[in-house]
């Protein structure tokens, strides 16, 4: 189905002019394959820092960073990266600093790797617990609004939101490839 | 290796450094440093940290992306560091110009009992940071070394890494403000004026 398609490989480009129009400075990630074509556009992007992170919380902690500084930052992981960035999101909620976390699901559909199943299954219960917004997407049509309200959320809230982008919309990785 | 013993005491070297510390943004780690500089003086545009170990750092990274034309000195202590290591490789791919990042090393671990920390053991912050990338890293052991130094923290191009042995004397914890909400909007009316409220 040539539509389904077109919308599959275009949210990720949805996703960057959202961050553009919500005037998102940095954006930092870990790398995921669900991100690989999100990561590209940021880094061309030269209204945009792109800052490639060792681990997810140095990106939770960075965000802190540019909001005492007067700007917007996002940060783009893979639901593994979620468990790592618990006690900083503390810091966080304390402070009622703006959280834009933006997280591509493994553990979920179709997923082979059976080590990825108990962070996948964990992660909106961790991020709830830690007191993160959570609104889960599965349908690659309901991403750009799913990421527009979100952003509105987190800095006009000033709330930790976190977006989980489903394994269904990014699909099963492909081993045999 | 034979190891050298610190003189220098925290509060004085910390007090010297923001001594003249003009329109700089300071983001001390968590305990003693946060302490140590509350003992400095109170300052609005200091971000008292009273929690996220390992982040202080970072938060000096997106302060400092953020507000260019700003000197901003991160003034942690090592065990807070050790904890954020790899923030070292993520600062120095940024080439944060405007970044110094700044260890009160007196190789243990203050806040929870004095358990030596890894540097107690020889590990090399600055080495590691020089590793990383950084312009320029270097063990102060000296008031003199110090004096050197302080002008440097402050306008040296960055990234720049400074690790100060200090001794482990005790100091009385003078606590600043704590909730971290008004900490935040606090630092963020004195860097944006009315922008902070928008």
């Amino acid at each position: 189905m040539p539509v389904v398609m077109k919308q599959k490989s275009a949210w990720p480009d949805r996703i960057h002019a959202v961050l553009r129009d919500a005037d998102v400075r940095q954006v930092a990630y870990v790398p995921d394959a669900g991100h690989a074509r999100l990561i590209d556009l940021c880094r061309a992007d030269r209204a945009i820092r792109a800052i490639p992170l060792t681990t997810e919380e140095e990106g939770i902690a960075l965000s802190a960073g540019a909001w005492l500084g007067g700007e917007r930052a996002a940060v783009l992981m893979q639901s593994s990266g979620v468990g790592n960035c618990i006690n900083m999101l503390g810091m966080m909620r304390e402070c009622r600093f703006p959280v834009l976390m933006l997280v591509t699901m493994r553990g979920q559909w179709g997923e082979f790797n059976p080590w990825q199943v108990p962070m996948g299954k964990a992660t909106p219960v961790a991020l709830a617990s830690i007191g993160v917004v959570v609104q889960e997407v599965d349908d690659a049509a309901r991403i750009e609004e799913t990421v527009a309200a979100a952003a509105n959320l987190a800095f006009n809230g000033s709330v930790a939101v976190a977006v989980l982008i489903g394994q269904r919309v990014i699909g099963a990785k492909n081993w045999k490839k | 290796m034979k190891k050298r013993s610190p003189n220098l005491e925290r509060r004085k070297v910390v007090a010297e450094i923001l001594k003249d510390r003009g329109g700089a943004l300071i983001v001390p780690g968590l305990g003693s440093t946060t302490w140590d500089t509350a003992a400095a003086g109170d300052h609005p545009l200091t971000f008292y940290s009273w929690g996220g170990m390992g982040g202080a750092a970072m938060t000096g990274l997106g302060l400092a992306l953020a507000q260019p034309k700003r000197r901003v000195l991160v003034i942690t202590g090592d065990g807070e560091m050790l904890m954020g290591l790899g923030s070292l490789a993520t600062i120095a791919v940024q080439e944060t110009r405007n970044l110094t990042v700044i260890v009160i090393d007196n190789e243990h671990y203050g806040e929870t009992g004095m358990q030596q920390t890894h540097t107690h053991h020889g590990v090399d912050l600055p080495g590691m940071a020089r590793a990383a990338g950084f312009c320029a890293a270097r063990t102060i052991y000296t008031s003199a070394q110090l004096r050197t130094w302080i002008p440097r923290f402050y306008r040296q191009p960055g990234p720049l890494f400074a690790s100060i042995k200090v001794t482990t004397q005790y100091a009385p914890m003078i606590l600043p403000m704590r909730d971290g909400a008004a900490i935040k909007h606090r630092f963020r009316e004195a860097l944006l004026g009315s922008k902070a409220f928008e």
